[in-house]
This record gives structure tokens, sequence and C-alpha cells, in this order.
């Protein structure tokens, strides 16, 4: 079995999917004969040819509002959006549309189809270039939104949007893109939407995160090596894995949240209504939360201060643990 | 190197009916007899439909409507140019387009009624109403894309209007269907008012077929209260389309002799002369002409046509009205399954109400 790292990972995915359904369309920005910025489509046209690996003009609404059109014919386009920053184009198209077709329509039509962006900070960026925009699309009923944190996970997720009958935003966290391998089995795995998963079990405290945060999380834990804890990496923000988060906070009674996307309605915000209405009397502490602040994601002068940090979390954990 | 013109383009303008009905025989398509009847039957239709709709929302039966009052002939004309089979992107004031593509008349009224179930059943290939302006653009660019790709030989045909043009998706879904020459033909209604905004100042531009020719394809501006016109002008744009020509913008030049919606009042942007002026222009009175000049239209004809278009709205209606959706479609067509999240708020609503009743 072959290590990868996510964008290998990723690509092995595209590659797969394309040769299992002749029906998946890749387009965006540069995804052609460039193989995409980060290099994620590398291939594919050669393989595949340009009227199915397809550089589109440089319009992100364009794609998108394009994408609907084909996925409501039959085809299952995976759309790529170069950069995060530039996915708030897509909003429109993706809240007005993509996410209400089915519900429109009452399932007379449905909308298929996958909006990939990288995402997120650490890369010492342009402006618009490092940011986590994730809850602008947790909030638009209708739609899923996945954040892989592994290679594997990357590749078993993306099939399982590719394939799933609603619109799905794929956001990548582009820190991990090339920070580690792991063994990604060739052919077809899927790794379920909407399930989180434990990468440790602790009975001290639980600690829920996604994306590159859970790597955050991990360097976070050899810190505090004497407490147990336990850490959800949720995968899949919309619809989240509301259970695993429940059980754990059951067994542990206290809870640290972990996320880039700044603090105020984040995702976090909700994990912790949810723990109020359903694990209220198991809770021992207030859960915390460690989170990018209220503002725009600063330059990469002060960009390390912004993001949420090993240090910043054990310090959080410690808190929970001993108040 | 010397300064020189290297672009001369040009936009043609297409009317074959004048106001009183005379025709011009070298432009004339060739249609049947029957067909000519099903043209006039469904203008007719339409406006019925459109008067008694107007008549509920202002009985508060039905919600916030747009007329196509006037209309009728953009309407009508690109719709029958149209196979079953090609694909329809609708806004949301082309009820015409919609009766002549099939669509019940009693699902017309249900969506505008206030239920998202009139669209459950759908004929294929005709999509659902888009509020938002100008996003259905890039919607029928897709399908026609896709079309391409998969080796259909069909087309789609997407509706908008004159303020949709000045929209971000309008100039994207052209360029993108100049770029990959798309099977779609756009058809911009222009009927002189985005709401109260005029259309002079709506762009600087001397027509809006122009703008196609920025995107590399062809643009045509015909008389929009002519059928005949309209007709043609579409039936050769998805001709080009489906032989692998691309796209085409036709611009029907039209008015919106009724409001913008049943919330806008017009009398405070437009003066009543110029919708004098325009009524003159009326497309079904001067189709009505057309047809009486072939010996095809009669005042029995007139009345039996109006008979049986007033009974099949008054039948829609009454089965509109009678149509009450379940509670649980709120939630149940969000996701193709049912989140755990959503069946809990699902049931918390259904306790909620079972505990009224019985309260």
């Amino acid at each position: 079995m072959a290590k990868l790292n996510m964008v290998q990972a990723i690509n092995l995915a595209l590659h797969e999917e394309m040769q299992k359904d002749p029906t998946v369309v890749v387009m965006g920005e540069d995804v052609g004969i460039d193989g995409g910025v980060f290099r994620v489509t590398e291939g594919l046209i050669e393989k595949f040819g340009s009227e199915r690996v397809i550089d589109t003009p440089l319009a992100e609404s364009g794609i998108v509002g394009t994408a609907i059109g084909m996925a409501v014919s039959g085809l299952k386009p995976v759309a790529e959006i170069q950069f995060e920053g530039f996915s708030y184009m897509t909003i429109d198209q993706l809240a007005a549309h993509a996410s209400r077709i089915r519900y429109r329509t009452r399932g007379r039509y449905h909308c298929q189809m996958v909006v990939r962006s990288p995402y997120g900070g650490g890369v010492r960026a342009l402006e618009h270039h490092s940011e986590a925009v994730a809850t602008f699309f947790i909030h638009i009923p209708g739609m899923k939104v996945v954040i892989p944190s592994t290679p594997y996970d990357a590749k078993g997720l993306l099939i399982s949007s590719i394939r799933d009958p609603d619109p799905v935003f794929f956001f990548e966290p582009k820190k991990l893109y090339r920070a580690f391998r792991e063994e990604v089995p060739e052919g077809d795995y899927m790794v379920p939407l909407g399930a989180g998963k434990k990468l440790t079990e602790g009975d001290d405290v639980t600690v829920v995160s996604w994306g590159s945060m859970v790597r955050v999380c991990q360097e976070a834990l050899e810190k505090v090596k004497d407490i147990s804890i336990e850490l959800i990496d949720l995968r899949t923000l919309s619809p989240f894995d509301e259970k695993i988060i429940i059980n754990s906070v059951r067994k542990t009674g206290r809870c640290v949240i972990v996320h880039e996307e700044p603090r105020t309605l984040g995702l976090g915000a909700e994990i912790i209504a949810r723990i109020n209405e359903k694990s209220f009397l198991s809770l021992e502490a207030p859960v915390k939360r460690v989170t990018g602040f209220d503002v725009p994601v600063p330059l990469p002068k002060l960009e390390d201060f912004y993001l949420p940090d090993p240090e910043k979390v054990a310090q959080a954990i410690i808190e929970t643990v001993s108040f | 190197m010397p300064r020189q013109k290297i672009l001369d383009m040009s936009v043609d303008w297409l009317s074959i009916l004048d106001v009183n009905g005379n025709v011009d025989a070298s432009l004339e398509p060739v249609l049947d007899n029957s067909t000519l009847e099903k043209f006039y039957r469904t203008m007719v239709l339409t406006r019925l439909y459109d008067e008694k709709a107007l008549k509920l929302q202002r009985q508060g039966r039905m919600l916030t409507y747009g007329s196509c009052l006037g209309q009728e002939a953009s309407q009508i004309g690109s719709a029958y140019a149209m196979k079953p089979e090609d694909w329809f992107f609708p806004a949301f004031r082309e009820h015409g387009v919609q009766i002549a593509r099939g669509i019940p008349l009693k699902l017309l009224y249900m969506y505008w009624m206030g239920s998202e179930d009139a669209n459950m059943t759908l004929p294929p290939r005709n999509f659902s109403v888009a509020i938002p302006v100008a996003t259905q653009i890039l919607h029928a660019v897709g399908a026609a894309w896709a079309a391409k790709l998969q080796k259909q030989n069909i087309a789609s045909v997407v509706y908008f209007g004159d303020g949709g043009t000045s929209e971000g998706d309008f100039h994207e879904g052209m360029n993108f269907a100049g770029v990959f020459k798309t099977p779609t033909v756009f058809i911009c209604q222009n009927n002189q008012y985005a709401i109260s905004l005029p259309r002079e100042k709506q762009t600087a531009s001397r027509t809006l077929a122009q703008k196609a020719l920025a995107y590399g394809f062809e643009g045509i501006q015909v008389d929009g209260n002519d059928v005949l016109a309209v007709y043609s002008a579409t039936e050769a744009a998805l001709l080009k389309a489906k032989s692998g020509e691309g796209p085409t913008l036709i611009e029907c030049f039209t008015y919106r002799l009724g409001s913008h919606t049943t919330s806008d009042d017009p009398t405070r942007y437009r003066k009543k002369d110029e919708e004098e002026e325009w009524r003159k222009k009326d497309p079904i009175k001067r189709f009505r002409a057309y047809l009486e000049k072939k010996g095809i239209w009669s005042q029995a004809y007139e009345e039996k046509t109006l008979r049986e278009a007033s009974e099949e709205v008054e039948k829609a209606v009454e089965q509109a009205e009678a149509y009450n959706p379940p509670i649980e479609n709120m939630f149940n067509y969000v996701y193709a399954e049912i989140t755990p999240n959503l069946k809990e708020q699902m049931d918390e609503l259904l306790k909620f109400i079972s505990g009224k009743k019985g309260g």
C-alpha cells in the first residue's frame, strides 16, 4: 500500500471516481492543463480529456452556477474554488439554488455536486488565502460540509461526497496538504458522511476538532500526557455527528472545542448548545472554546497569534480539567 | 502602424406582423392553421390565467404575483419554438411559457398560492421558478453544456428581463456559453422596466441584444409583441444551437402592461400615456387581426376560445385551492435522507401541534 500525502490521496480519489463513473466531471480555474494550483487535479486532463476536466473562465459564481445546471441534467460535477477567500461569490448560487433545488421541487430535481476548496491558515499567504470559512456554508440548510484531517479520510470522504445525492462543500486543509503521509489504499472505500471519529479514548475531557486543528490538538495532547483525553475528529460539519460528542461528554463531563473559524456563531457554539440540551447534567465544567478570533485573519506577521496552537489548546484542557 | 477599425458589428431587428396584423410575407413562418390556433388559444389562456391570478391575489387567496400582461407574444412565441425535450429555465414571470410547455394550470396556481409541492410533478426538463434575478442563467448554460457533453441533441432556453442583464450571473453565463459554445438560447424579455428603473438607466448600451457580441455570439432584437417574429427568431436560434453553432441572445422588445408585482404601484414611475401607447401594440389584438385576415378567427371562434379557457382556469383554481401540503414536507426534502437533527425538529413541531389540538 502506498504512503500518500493529502494532495495525492484526493487526486487518487478523483482519478478513481472519474474512471468508475463517466458522469463525474471536474471543473474550475486552472484544474486542467495546470493540474490545479496545488496540483490536486494533476494528470486528470491527460487521462480523461478536456470535456471532463474543464478549465473554466475565471468566475466563481459561473463555475458553481453552471455546475448546478450540469447536476440537474445528470452529471456529477466536482467544482474547484481555487482559494477559500473566493468562495464568497459561490454563496448566492449555493444558498439560493444548489441547497434547495431538492426542497423547492420536492425531489423532482436534485443537485448532486461537490465544491472543493482549500482552506485555512498557517501557510504564510496573502490576504484571502488563509481563511476558515466553513461556518458560512454550515448555515445553509440542504448543504453538507466536510473537512478531512488525514490523507486516508480525505480520499474516503471525497468518494462519499461525490456519491452523495446532495450538494457537498468539501474543504481541504491546505496546511495539511503535504504535512504528512499515511497509507492510503487504492480502490474503492468510503468514509461515511455525518460520522465523526474517536482518535483517542479518554475519561477526563472530550476534545472536539476538525481539519488542520486536529493536528494541533494531537500536539497539545503530547503536552498534557497525564490527562486522559478523548479526541474526536468531527470530519463532517454538516450534518455533524452529535451522538459521538454527547456520548463522550456523558462519560467525561468536560469538553473543549477547537476550531480555526471565528468564534462567534462558529460550530463550537452549536456544539455547546447541543451539549446543554442533551448532557447538561453530566457537565462538571463549562465547555471551553479555542478558536480563531472574531477578526479578519491577519497577515503572517500576526497570524500565529490568531490561530489556535498546541499551547493554547493545552492550557484550555488544563483549565477545564481543573475547574 | 496605422490606427484602424478592427471590429465592425451590428444587431438586426426582426418584425413580421405590424400592429394591425399585416404580415411581411417574405418573413412569414410556415405554420399550419391548427398551430396558429394553438398559439392564439394559449395566448388567450395565459391572459385569463393572469387576470384570475391578480383577482385572487387581491382577495388574499394568492401570494405576491408578477403579471405577464402584454408579454404573451414573447412567451408563447418562444415557447412553441422549443421541443418538449429542450430544457426550459424560467425566471418568475414566464406563466405563458409554462402554460405552453404543458405545465398544468393547477400546479401554477398551487405554487403561487404558496406550496412548493406544485413542483413535485413538473414535466421533464421544465425547471422551477427562480426568484433571484438572473441566477437561473447559469443553470441553463450548465444544462446545455451537460447536453453537449452527453451528446444529446437538445438545447436549453432561459428567460430573464432587462434588469437581469446588469447582474454578474448574466455576464458569467453569457461568457461561459460563448467560450464553450453551449446550445443555449437566452431570451431577454425587455419589458422596459426593472420594477421602477427604466431600461435606459439599466445600461448605456443602445440595445440589450448587442451584449452578446461582446461574448462572441449573435444577438438579435425582435418585436416582442409579435408572436411570429419571436417564434421565428427562437426557432432559428434553436436550430443553430442544435447544429453545434452555439448560443444566441434574443432581446424581445416588449412592455409590461401591468405592475412589476401585486406589491408595486407603477404610477410612481411611469405615465399613463406611455401605457396607453403600448396598449395599442397589444400582442393578442394584433395576432387576432392576422388570424382574421387568414380566415381562422371569427366572433364565434373567439367566444368558444374564451369560454373554454375560462372553464379551464376556474377548474384549476378550484383544484389548487383544495390542496393542503402535509407538514412533514417542510422537513422531508431538505436532504435525500432526513438527518437526525431535522428528524428531531420535525418531531418537536408535530408534537407541539398535536398538543395544541389535544388542548
